[in-house]
Order: structure tokens, then C-alpha cells, then sequence
């Protein structure tokens, strides 16, 4: 099986990676093999199969939304103190929309 | 060999079993015990390189206290006063929590995981964290955005992973026991290939609460020791539901040591022949069938069973834990905590920020994960693998219908040299045969020392498998077979502590 660089570029956008030239072209081979192993999965006869999303069948696990339970709540300081910029509480991120003039 | 006081024996050459018996009655204290092994760490772990962080403060302010406690005639708990050494993926408050990657660099959790939680409340004074595959995507440790560990028995040697530090350092006597997390296999293997014991509780049984998340369906947190009676206990202070983790089961939890000496007189044991196969080497194979015979000794009805899905098992892995791993890494955004490179707008950053913070084995990952789960391949691959996930649970539960417990190699092979497999990923994935399924299938099993393989003297592991929640047979089974396969020898690096 075959992944084209175009489609390497194309996930590697969806993932948000910056992928080097050398990068995309080894992803391509390499995700192509794995792919292709993985040939075994696609050949199973799995018609009528109900698919398994975890295997513990746990649903709807309801508590009431109180704050502080479970768990303690983070103070303002501990959710920001490892945050790589901070302004004014809260986190700083570069320009998101451009600007209208 | 006894473990009396005055022994030549220094303490962190005993198991835990034996060092809470001189804790309790005085004969060695906590401070003592956690020097020995602070020592050992100085000692070895240049070599080794078990550890990103090493605590020394926290461990003998810890184990100080547990040593008040028993002088003000407290009982401190049942285990209180024997360190353990916790891998770097585990949320812990206030020390360096990295998961291996260069993108957790500096990151300092605010709030520790519930197993940390826990094993801090039962006296267990944390040595520091392990070193692991970045992310615990790996069956090497090499992954590491930091070093690779190597094995204690063989330097040049992979200490298999991803929790390769943690087994590595109870094999080197740096730890008395240790926790990992295992995904495909990632407390087994290693345990396997560092000769100690590993075992993956039921998925749900120990809380994923502070575990830095890799593939939420499958991640369970379990422990390794150097003999099944301390994993037992380890495990004792881990499971149990968590109201923090929502997925964790409200299931009462049995005593694990309760029944370890009752035997395995009747019980039925199933060897997976699809495990048993030609990619074995053949010094495992060998080890496991003497392994095989010796429960048919003990009284054990040992049969063959086929499990036709297995020989897929590798492929649903690789397409169902990426997956859920391109969806979990997506929160490291350069926003909220770890790395941030620059960029004009947010996406730019975004991108820069995971292309220089991430390593090659996890961008292939989350490539690989965000390709099958992307428009037009979704049903072809990630739909088609959680529909081969069920037929590979189906088979297990045909298989128990005729079994107790199931039985193969924990991995193909011995420890493989450090770099013989970092070239070609496929390669490394297939290290996992053996592990997945019962990943797959959130069910139990351990990884118990056989012996060494004749052809290299490096250490195979038997991995026995069982039904969800049923680690009390697992670990019953595995304490016979401990028991008549007699002492695992120790790695060279052991040395001769006791002449």
C-alpha cells in the first residue's frame, strides 16, 4: 500500500505538524508498510460485528456537578503556572482572526 | 535465604514480602531502608539510567515520617516504609512530570494522579520517576526524548517499554517494587525482558485519574516487583473505583494475597498456540515449555487452544491505540502548559510548537492515528479495527468457557540490542504479539521470570492471562509456578552483596 506525499501533508495539516521535507517523505513510506499489515484487519470477515469502543461495559456514569467534587478545583495561579505566556489571568495566544482593515 | 537482621544482606537486595517483616518489628527503619536504596541509585544508575528525576528529599522526608509514626506507636499501614519508584507519566504534584517528551520539559503538575495519591497514603516513600518511551509509545524505552535506559542484565541491551525504566530499575536493586502503565503491553514486556514481574490489572480497576493519557480505551496503571506476593501487594493499594475517573469500576476489591497459596490443583490452563509459533525464539519456547510441564506437575490441566484472531491482534492495536492517541495529544497546543515555539497566528504555532516538542515515534503515531480516523478512511480502518476488537474478545470468551487461565511467552524474544530495531517501527510492533489481545480485551495478565534463555542467558517471561477481574486466579497461578521454578538468578550487575 501506497501514501502519496499530498496525503502525508494533508493529515500532517489535520494533526497540526510542521512537517519537514525529509519528514514527509519517511512518513509516507513508513505509514504506508504499516498500513499495508494492517491489510489483515481490513480482511476480516466482520459483517454484523458490533464494534468495541472499550471493553468494560460502563455507561452513563452520572455525579452531581458541584464545584470542588470530586476533586479540589486548581486555583487561578495553579491552571496558569505552567502555561508559557500569561496576561492579565488568562492564557495568551498569538493573533487568531485577522485584523479587519 | 533469610532476611535476619545483621545479615550480610543490605536492604535493597530484599523483597518487599521480607522488608515490611524487619519494618514491623524494628529491626530496619524506613530512613535506613530509603538510604540503602539512594545509595544503590548513586551507585548504579549512571549506568543504568533508570531514572529522569530521582527525589531524595521527598523519599526520606516520607519515610522519616512513617519512622515517627511507628516510634509514637501509630500504625503507619501494612506497607508504610518501602519506597517505590513511580514512572515519569504519572502525574505527581510538585516534581517534574515530563511522559518522556521534550514537550512536558518543564511541566510541574499541579495536582498528583490517584495512584500517586494512594501510594504516598500507604507510607511508601517515592524514590522518583522512570524513565519510558516519550508518551509510553514505545517497546524499548529508546523513544525516550531524554536517554535510553539499558537493560541490567546486559548494557547493550533495551530494557524492553515503554515503562522500561521502572522495571529496569527493580532488575538493578534501585527500587524494591515500581509502578508502570501498560497499553499493549508496556508493564509486561518490560517486566519479561528485565526478568522481574509486571502485571496489568483488568482496564477500570486502578484509576487513570493523573496518568497522562495515551490510548484512553486501553491505559491501565499496575505494578512490578521482584517476586508475585509483592505485586500482589502493590496492586492492593492501587485498585479500586476513583470518583475522578469515571471509567474506574465500582467492583469490590478482593484480598490479592488471600489465596495465593491455594494451588493450581485443577485448574485449567489453555497455551495459546497462535503465541507459540515460529516468530518464538527458540531459547523462550524452550523455557516456557518446562514452565508448561511443571504446572501439569502441580496438578494443572494444561491443554492447547487456538484463538484464531490473535494473529491480528498486532494490526487492531496499531490502528485503535493511535487513533485514540491523535485525539488525546492534541491537547499539547503550546496554550495551557508545556513547550511553545512562535508563530505568526495561532495554527502556526500550534504546529511549530508539536513538530519541535514531539519525537519521530509519536508524530508517527498521531500521523498514523489522525490518517484512519480522516474522512474516507475512517470505516476502512479505525471502524473496521473496533469491529475486530470485539471478535478478538469473542475468541477469548469461547476460550474461557474451556480454560481458567490462558498462558504464552510475554514476548517473542530476549532483550534485543539497544538500536537493532529503532529503524524500522514495524519491526519494534511486532515485540508486542503477544501483549495486545489482552489489552484489547481490558481483561488481566502478568509477566512472571522463567528462567534465562540458554542461547544468550537473558531472562524469559510467562505471561499468564485471565478473565476481567480475575487477578486473584492469575496471581494464584503465578505464585505456584514462582514457587517451583525456585529463585530467579539476578542480573551480573547485581553483584555479590551478600559475600
Amino acid at each position: 500500500m501506497s501514501i502519496s506525499k499530498e496525503e502525508v501533508e494533508h493529515v500532517a495539516r489535520l494533526a497540526r505538524l510542521a512537517l519537514t521535507e525529509e519528514e514527509k517523505v519517511l512518513y509516507a513510506e513508513q505509514l504506508g508498510r504499516i498500513l499495508g499489515h494492517a491489510a489483515r484487519v481490513t480482511s476480516l470477515d466482520t459483517e454484523g460485528v458490533p464494534p468495541t469502543a472499550q471493553a468494560i461495559e460502563l455507561a452513563n456514569v452520572f455525579r452531581p456537578d458541584e464545584p470542588g467534587k470530586p476533586a479540589p478545583s486548581l486555583t487561578q495561579e495553579e491552571a496558569l503556572a505552567n502555561a508559557p505566556a500569561v496576561e492579565a489571568g488568562h492564557f495568551r495566544v498569538p493573533r487568531i482572526l485577522e485584523a479587519e482593515d | 535465604m533469610s532476611a535476619t537482621p545483621g545479615s550480610a544482606r543490605p536492604p535493597w537486595t530484599l523483597t518487599a514480602t521480607e522488608l515490611i517483616g524487619l519494618l514491623r518489628s524494628g529491626d530496619l527503619s524506613a530512613t535506613e531502608l530509603t538510604q540503602s536504596l539512594l545509595e544503590r541509585i548513586e551507585q548504579v544508575d549512571r549506568d543504568v539510567r533508570a531514572y529522569i528525576t530521582v527525589t531524595p528529599e521527598r523519599a526520606l522526608a516520607r519515610a522519616a515520617a512513617v519512622d515517627r509514626a511507628r516510634a509514637a506507636g501509630e500504625d503507619p499501614g501494612p506497607l508504610a516504609g518501602v519506597p517505590v519508584a513511580v514512572k515519569d507519566i504519572i502525574a505527581t504534584k510538585g516534581v517534574r512530570t515530563t511522559a518522556g517528551s521534550r514537550i512536558l520539559d518543564n511541566y510541574i503538575p499541579p495536582y498528583s494522579a490517584t495512584v500517586a495519591e494512594r501510594l504516598d497514603a500507604a507510607g511508601l516513600p517515592m524514590l522518583g520517576k522512570t524513565n519510558l518511551d516519550e508518551f509510553a509509545m514505545g517497546s524499548s524505552t529508546e523513544n525516550s526524548a531524554w536517554f535510553p535506559t539499558r537493560n541490567p542484565w546486559d548494557l547493550g541491551r533495551v530494557p524492553g517499554g515503554s515503562s522500561g525504566g521502572s522495571a529496569a530499575a527493580v532488575a538493578a536493586g534501585e527500587a524494591v517494587w515500581s509502578i508502570g502503565t501498560d497499553t499493549g503491553g508496556s508493564i509486561r514486556q518490560p517486566a519479561s525482558l528485565c526478568g522481574v514481574v509486571g502485571l496489568k490489572p483488568t482496564y477500570g480497576l486502578v484509576s487513570r485519574s493523573g496518568l497522562i493519557a495515551f490510548a484512553s480505551s486501553l491505559d491501565q496503571a499496575g505494578p512490578f516487583a521482584r517476586s508475585v506476593a509483592d505485586a500482589a501487594l502493590l496492586l492492593q493499594v492501587m485498585a479500586g473505583r476513583d470518583p475522578r475517573d469515571s471509567t474506574s469500576l465500582p467492583n469490590p476489591v478482593p484480598d490479592y494475597s488471600a489465596h495465593l497459596d491455594d494451588g493450581v490443583e485443577g485448574l485449567r490452563v489453555g497455551v495459546v498456540s497462535q503465541l507459540m509459533g515460529e516468530g518464538v525464539q527458540a531459547g523462550v519456547r524452550q523455557r516456557v515449555q518446562e514452565a508448561i510441564t511443571l504446572l501439569g506437575k502441580l496438578g494443572a490441566e494444561v491443554g492447547e487452544v487456538s484463538l484464531p484472531t490473535f494473529d491480528a491482534g498486532i494490526d487492531v492495536y496499531y490502528l485503535i491505540a493511535p487513533a485514540e492517541a491523535s485525539a488525546n495529544l492534541a491537547r499539547f497546543d503550546g496554550v495551557r502548559y508545556g513547550l511553545r515555539v512562535d508563530g505568526e497566528d495561532v495554527a502556526k504555532m500550534n504546529s511549530r510548537t508539536r513538530a519541535e516538542g514531539f519525537g519521530a515515534e509519536v508524530k508517527r503515531r498521531i500521523m498514523l492515528g489522525t490518517y484512519a480516523l480522516s474522512a474516507g478512511y475512517y470505516d476502512a480502518y479505525y471502524g473496521k479495527a473496533q469491529k475486530a476488537r470485539t471478535l478478538i474478545i469473542r475468541d477469548f470468551a469461547r476460550a474461557y468457557e474451556d480454560f481458567d487461565v490462558l498462558l504464552s511467552p510475554t514476548s517473542p524474544t530476549t532483550a534485543f540490542a539497544i538500536g537493532e530495531k529503532t529503524q524500522d517501527p514495524l519491526t519494534m510492533y511486532l515485540s508486542d504479539v503477544c501483549t495486545v489481545p489482552t489489552s484489547l480485551a481490558g481483561a488481566t495478565a502478568i509477566s512472571i521470570p522463567c528462567g534465562v534463555a540458554p542461547e544468550d542467558g537473558l531472562p524469559v517471561g510467562l505471561q499468564l492471562m485471565g478473565r476481567a477481574l480475575d487477578e486473584v486466579t492469575v496471581l494464584r497461578a503465578a505464585h505456584a509456578l514462582e514457587e517451583e521454578l525456585g529463585p530467579m538468578p539476578h542480573p551480573p550487575l547485581w553483584g555479590s552483596p551478600s559475600e
